[in-house]
């Protein structure tokens, strides 16, 4: 059976977003498929290194692990980076995000001198050199798993350039380049100059849970939530120009927007600007069993952005029996059709579809009956078929 | 020695904008006058100009042997007069041919029969005095909205002085009859039934172009064979009229297949061509069928579940008909005419969420991206129109004005 080097994050993830959720969900349903993975993560200190451990995460599947003494973390910036360090400041560490990527990128060759395996899949731009260092090293095929791009990021505004230049190196020296998304395929050939056969589409998933709660909608629950990185990426900005224009019509819908992020504090302010500050709940950053409480209290999610590759969020919405909202600029939309769609930047539509899942119950039940059915079918398992028909593929023509 | 007997449905809905909770109270233009002319310019370039061109060239050349039936929506013929006259006129040439029989159905294209009774009577009034004025025809024939039938709708059109009526030859129904004689309803006395003979109209309508069908390709020599080797009294092909050119492009081949099918279908001596009026005529009902719950010719169902299937539907349709007495009360013809034009029963297809083999039928024409999206244009529309009848003053006739005098 294939053997793979994997280069991901956090596992099981915690704290590292949609970028951790989906490296679980496709290495469990891999290792579901007898594909034997060993799996590499930066750990950061305080917790053992270097250990190979067996890890459990299914009946019979077992995944190794690999851990990485490291700094590095899902969603990183050059500012986050500084500020993490303060607290950790050691002579192992670079003292950029850059120098780190580089020094983790050397600690991959050890890894690959070490272990065998048939190809290697790294996600996300912080590990592509790290998988080209052990492809170096090795001689084995590369993949690189595009789950977001700088361009999202930024909106193209600003963009790091060291970042961008690492992920177009990466894609362009890959052996195949994996998008979560046409969305972001199209992105990665028009902006990353990658021609389009080289790019394969592995749309992301929900794990598949089989106790979805019943959300009811009664008059007094008129609840919207917002659950994600507070920053650009994701529209915080729009969802409360929308929410101020729903309260017009009616003043008794609550908000909650649930997450930490650089645009936190402005989006506070604004909040306050709007005279909305006792209709908006900042509930801060959840986790675990948390989230899925958030999901079940909210009439209706909404996913404003301006730019998601996927967007695992509204899945896991539905998983809890709530329907979405979703930003048509997001990757998620291509294979989920039971959910209310809408431009980010249109704010009157946007409070248009609030206000009809909110006060419409036939409309509510329906998107919710509905949406709940097509994430079942929306699995793991799916997308790890198409990536080991992507490995097999891959390693036949090396 | 079977009749064929052609009758092509003609419609086109009002389509509604993309009505926002923020339009409510501001803007009581409901339609997208844009959007319609678009579609109504389209299908007459793409189809009814050409088809129509066609039908009359072979009425001409037939001399009276070649025959068929419309039914036309009071929207269709109304978006017609606004948009796009020469189509009328077309229909027009071809009522004048003597070959040509237009048949009744609903004005507003609604489901009302199944809500209102003495709305549906009013609707289909007003397209009689509508065929009667546009072509000069009564018609003897009655079709209801997608063909939607039962025992109850037979008796009450044959009250209404219908000779016939027309429905899905529907196989959960049917059972081991064929849909190629005429039958009576259960419970009328004089009218006649006459089924769709779906599996030879759908392979016009729906499989002419499928490579991998059976038939494929469908010539007209072929057709008429197949026509030719059917028993009975009359082989009913009722399909939708856009399938010449809209839903069967031009370059498919379809014009060519009609035009010459009745010179193929005419070399048997067998078959004839004949209206849904003269089929009745010339026939005695072979035997009675008992069809008490609804059918229609949607879907692979056949049902209503293609407007009624879920709760959006239900509560949409609701909403409509929960309306009646308040704003026939008004007396207003505007808010008349809005109410009526919002019946149509393409508002609540475009609300279907089945979506597996039949949804992309359901795709096709569906002016909003989403069933759901179309269902919030419509219930905010809903909204607006209660306001407006809510501010608008009930209108007492003399009578009423009198006993509410005396009541108080």
């Amino acid at each position: 059976m294939v053997k793979v080097l994997m280069f991901g994050w956090e596992f099981p993830p915690m704290n590292s977003g949609g970028l951790g959720t989906a490296c679980y969900g496709i290495t469990k349903s891999l290792a579901e498929k007898g594909v034997e993975v060993l799996f590499v993560m930066p750990q950061r200190p305080g917790d053992a290194v270097n250990d190979e451990e067996m890890r459990i995460i299914g009946v019979n599947t077992t995944v190794k692990i690999r851990k990485v003494d490291s700094m590095l973390a899902a969603y990183m910036t050059s500012e986050s980076y500084k500020k993490a360090l303060k607290g950790n400041a050691s002579s192992i560490y670079g003292p950029t995000l850059f120098q780190e990527v580089k020094r983790f990128a050397e600690e991959a060759k050890k890894i690959a001198k070490e272990e065998d395996f048939d190809i290697i899949h790294a996600h996300d731009w912080m590990t592509y050199e790290a998988g080209l260092n052990a492809k170096k090293i090795s001689k084995k095929p590369l993949v690189v798993h595009v789950h977001a791009t700088e361009l999202d990021r930024t909106g193209g505004n600003a963009v790091h350039q060291y970042v961008y230049d690492l992920e177009r190196k990466g894609m362009t020296l890959a052996d195949k380049v994996i998008t979560v998304s046409n969305y972001t395929k199209n992105l990665v050939q028009k902006h990353y100059a990658i021609p389009k056969e080289k790019i394969e589409v592995v749309h992301n998933a929900v794990e598949i849970n089989n106790n979805i709660a019943a959300s009811k909608l009664t008059k007094k629950d008129k609840v919207v939530l917002f659950l994600g990185r507070i920053t650009l990426q994701k529209g915080p900005d729009y969802f409360v120009k929308a929410a101020k224009r729903v309260l017009e019509l009616d003043p008794d819908i609550k908000f909650i927007v649930a997450g930490h992020g650089d645009m936190e504090p402005k989006i506070i302010e604004e909040v306050a600007a709007q005279g909305i500050g006792d209709r908006v709940l900042f509930a801060g950053f959840l986790q675990g069993a948390d989230i899925d409480k958030a999901y079940q209290l909210a009439s209706l999610y909404v996913l404003p952005s301006v730019s998601e590759p996927f967007g695992i969020t509204p899945l896991e919405s539905l998983k809890n029996g709530t329907p979405v909202l979703v930003s048509r600029d997001s990757g998620v939309t291509e294979v989920l059709r039971n959910c209310l769609k809408v431009d980010f930047w249109d704010v009157d539509d946007m409070a248009n579809k609030m206000y009809a899942a909110l006060h419409y119950p036939a409309l509510h039940e329906e998107l919710k009956n509905n949406g709940v059915e097509e994430v079942k079918r929306i699995t793991w398992g799916k997308s790890a078929s198409k990536l080991l028909n992507i490995y097999q593929r891959v390693i036949a023509k090396t | 020695m079977p009749a064929i007997s052609f009758y092509f449905q003609v419609h086109q809905p009002f389509r509604l904008r993309k009505y926002s909770v923020f339009d409510i109270g501001m803007n009581s233009d409901y339609f997208d006058h844009k959007k319609n002319e678009e579609v109504a310019n389209k299908v007459a370039s793409k189809c009814y100009l050409p088809t129509n061109s066609l039908m009359l060239d072979l009425i001409r050349k037939f001399d009276g042997k070649f025959k068929i039936a419309y039914s036309i929506s009071g929207t269709a013929l109304e978006q017609f007069e606004m948009y796009n006259p020469r189509v009328l006129e077309s229909f027009q040439e071809l009522a004048k041919t003597g070959c040509v029989e237009m048949l009744d159905e609903t004005y507003y294209h609604s489901l009302a029969f199944l809500y209102s009774k003495d709305e549906f009577k009013e609707q289909v009034q007003m397209h009689t005095k509508k065929i009667k004025e546009l072509f000069g025809q009564k018609p003897q024939v009655f079709r209801n909205t997608e063909l939607v039938y039962n025992n109850e709708l037979a008796k009450f059109v044959e009250n209404m002085g219908y000779k016939a009526v027309l429905a899905e030859g529907a196989e959960h129904v049917l059972g081991w009859k064929s849909p190629n004689f005429v039958y009576k309803p259960a419970g009328t006395k004089n009218i006649k039934l006459l089924l769709k003979n779906y599996k030879l109209a759908d392979d016009v309508a729906f499989r002419f172009s499928s490579s991998n069908w059976e038939g494929y390709p469908l010539t007209a020599d072929k057709y008429a064979a197949w026509l030719a080797a059917n028993q009975g009294q009359t082989i009913n092909l009722f399909m939708d009229y856009e399938t010449f050119g809209e839903h069967q492009w031009a370059d498919t081949g379809i014009f060519n297949f009609l035009e010459n099918l009745p010179k193929e279908a005419l070399k048997y001596p067998q078959l004839e061509f004949k209206t849904p009026s003269e089929v009745a005529d010339s026939n005695q009902p072979a035997g009675e069928l008992d069809i008490h719950n609804v059918i229609s010719w949607a879907d692979i169902e056949r049902d209503l579940s293609a407007w009624t299937g879920n709760k959006m539907q239900q509560s949409a349709i609701q909403e409509v008909y929960s309306m009646e007495k308040e704003i026939k009360s008004r007396k207003d013809p505007v808010l008349l005419e809005a109410w009526r034009k919002l019946q149509t029963s393409d508002h609540f297809y475009y609300m279907c969420t089945k979506w597996f083999a039949d949804g992309d039928v359901h795709k096709y024409f569906n002016p909003y991206d989403s069933p759901y999206d179309s269902y919030i244009a419509f219930m905010n529309v809903m909204s607006d129109l209660r306001k407006r009848m809510n501010l608008a003053p009930k209108r007492f006739s003399l009578f009423e004005k009198i006993k509410n005098f005396i009541r108080r």
